[in-house]
């Protein structure tokens, strides 16, 4: 377990003191000129060094991330974009950042933006989080009065920081879409290339990281990369927030390393599995992205992206969604397929048309009213789905669908069965095609 | 994707009054010049909550006009973005979570006292006090089941928490928002497992912790 001395979210639950003076006790803003005076190769390298992975879902390096941007040119300004659109079900980490934590997050987007020649920073927050908004606006006015950001701070390296937000639309957490609505337009991915860091915000180089990811580089920078990469397994470095949900006893968020063995986690700080370990049923451990993993698979199974990933899931925002036996897992499915279908923007064919169809193929294999051979179809079409969409939504719905089929074929199967023994006065209609 | 068009009684008009005007002047000037248009999202949400949480097309206009942009540019951010309500709502807006953590958590229970107290979604009660859409994920999942009531979140429900809850709003009585189990934040029930050290056990005792009456933070309304 993680000791405490190890956590950089030191005010995660709000039981301290969420203002600037508390912040500065616990540790922010402290010696960031010192930081900034090294440089910013010497960040970069230290981040790449620190072996961070991004933590809004794809896991890409943070460091490598910040290489990518352009050398400064006054004609079109860098920007930072953080990406405060949390929306993937079950994940609630960014919004404990947000309003117990502020200062790691400004103090963070300071650094990062400093690190890549930005001036301005944007932080896109999700519509609904009205009082998450409040507290870090609160914050970035105090950093302003204390003058810790500022055109005319005591860093140095001029910056403003502008929290922005949306209204209510999943895809907006997806890089593109989200500067496509900071723009002011709907949020519709763009086709990459060219990548944000080339045309992004305003056809001006842009990075977008989440939350976690730039509110831990300060501490990362004052306690050093080698001890940020002491944690987890190789290539799997660092502390991360898990926000654990669903049949726990306690479900929360928390802070821990990464790698720990999901029994552990479980165990330490959400109270264990509600009814015993044996009755767990299966875990989507990253986020409703990610396909299911069934229990036998993942109670011993280490937290981190290389092992999830092998087994065919991936750890995605550390949303560990909890299902025991109990559950109805086809129609816990059916309703995260009802989410991607809700969430499409509709610009592409395939997500579009497919989230939709596989929602009410997936509401009647819910009740059993589907032929068994509907089950290959529904996947063959997940793979139609999968990769041939602009941005990752088409992946992300479809996966989650193949995960229910790899692992519970035989629960569908059942449910059909029971409902094709059953007399019924309704005929059941289903054709060749199962479009409705 | 879900079709969404503009309500069939529109108002005659709409102006934002001098505060939120000026509210939204100092919001364009947060974005590079000739870069108004990004202020669309937040200059309709002040409108919204302006005129009772709901959207009127003058609003859309209104706002058009204040942007430079053309009315079909700021009528298609309006109906694409789901927290834009384009018709009337309850004096009580409830956004009842209905994601699959929710669920697990026992969101149905909720979702059958929204059913009996307040009727189907969409729908104003005849007191105009009430109405309830069903969203997706609202981001507390390790609180859930959840609602959002306005711009409050309600978490950690149980039906009959949420019955009391909706009774003391009907009533008028004050309601604290949050969880409604006496949670601080997402904190696990009955007692810290990390961060002990500054906050001790109870989160209230540790040389961390705000004051020595330990009132939490999150009872502040903002």
């Amino acid at each position: 377990m993680l000791d405490d001395k190890d956590r950089i979210f030191t005010n995660l639950y709000g039981f301290g003191d969420r203002g600037l003076k508390g912040a500065r006790a616990r540790g922010a803003w402290d010696n960031t000129k010192g930081l900034i005076e090294k440089g910013k190769d010497w960040i970069i390298n230290e981040m790449k060094a620190s072996g961070l992975r991004g933590r809004g879902g794809a896991g890409f390096p943070t460091g490598l991330k910040w290489s990518f941007m352009p050398k400064p040119d006054p004609a079109r300004p860098s920007y930072l974009v953080v990406n405060a659109d949390e929306s993937e079900p079950g994940t609630c980490k960014d919004r404990e950042i947000m309003r117990n934590d502020p200062h790691l997050l400004i103090e963070g987007c300071l650094i990062a933006s400093f690190a890549m020649g930005a001036h301005t920073c944007y932080v896109y927050i999700r519509g609904e989080y009205i009082s998450e908004r409040d507290h870090l606006q609160r914050a970035v006015d105090e950093a302003y009065e204390a003058r810790l950001v500022g055109k005319d701070n005591v860093h140095g390296w001029p910056f403003d920081i502008i929290v922005h937000h949306g209204a209510g639309a999943y895809i907006c957490g997806e890089e593109t879409a989200l500067l496509e609505s900071l723009e002011g337009k709907k949020g519709m991915p763009r086709l990459k290339p060219p990548f944000p860091a080339n045309m992004g915000l305003y056809g001006s180089p842009t990075t977008v990281n989440n939350v976690e990811s730039i509110a831990v580089a300060p501490t990362i920078l004052r306690r050093s990369a080698a001890w940020f990469a002491s944690f987890g397994a190789k290539n799997n470095s660092g502390t991360k927030l898990f926000c654990v949900s669903g049949h726990v006893n306690k479900p929360c968020n928390v802070e821990e390393a990464m790698s720990i063995p999901f029994r552990e986690l479980i165990d330490i700080h959400c109270g264990g599995i509600r009814g015993g370990w044996d009755n767990l049923l299966a875990v989507i451990p990253g986020g409703s992205s990610v396909p299911c993993v069934p229990a036998h698979e993942i109670i011993d199974a280490p937290m981190d992206f290389d092992t999830l990933r092998d087994l065919k899931s991936g750890l995605g925002t550390a949303a560990v969604i909890v299902m025991d036996k109990s559950t109805d897992i086809v129609r816990a499915i059916t309703r995260i397929s009802y989410f991607y279908k809700h969430e499409s923007c509709g610009q592409c064919t395939p997500c579009r048309e497919g989230t939709g169809w596989m929602w009410r193929v997936l509401t009647r294999m819910s009740e059993g009213r589907a032929q068994k051979r509907e089950i290959d179809m529904l996947f063959d079409v997940t793979k139609e789905i999968e990769g041939h969409t602009i941005c990752a939504l088409g992946d992300a719905a479809a996966w989650p669908v193949q995960g229910l089929i790899r692992h519970f074929r035989g629960e569908i199967e059942k449910r059909i069965d029971q409902y094709t023994a059953n007399p019924h006065s309704d005929p059941v209609r289903i054709t060749g095609v199962a479009a409705e | 994707m879900t079709v969404r068009r503009l309500a069939e009684v529109q108002p005659e008009s709409f102006a934002f009054t001098p505060e939120n005007q000026a509210w939204c002047e100092r919001e364009m000037k947060k974005y590079p010049p000739g870069r108004q248009a990004s202020a669309v999202v937040p200059l309709l949400w002040k409108a919204q909550k302006q005129n009772n949480y709901w959207l009127p097309k003058p609003a859309i206009e209104k706002v058009a006009e204040m942007l430079g942009m053309p009315f079909i540019r700021v009528l298609e951010v309006a109906t694409f973005y789901t927290m834009f309500n384009l018709s009337p709502v309850g004096k009580f807006y409830i956004q009842f979570c209905g994601t699959t953590p929710c669920v697990l958590a026992g969101a149905d229970a909720i979702k059958t006292v929204l059913l009996r107290r307040v009727g189907e979604q969409n729908h104003v009660t005849a007191d105009g006090l009430f109405s309830w859409l069903e969203v997706e994920c609202l981001g507390a999942c390790c609180n859930a089941p959840m609602v959002q009531i306005n711009d409050d979140y309600y978490e950690d429900l149980t039906a009959e928490n949420f019955e009391k809850l909706l009774d003391d709003l009907a009533a008028g009585h004050p309601v604290k928002t949050g969880s409604q189990i006496g949670r601080v934040t997402s904190e696990p029930v009955g007692g810290l497992t990390s961060l002990t050290t500054l906050y001790g056990v109870d989160g209230r005792s540790g040389p961390q912790s705000i004051g020595a009456s330990g009132v939490p933070q999150s009872k502040d309304k903002d």
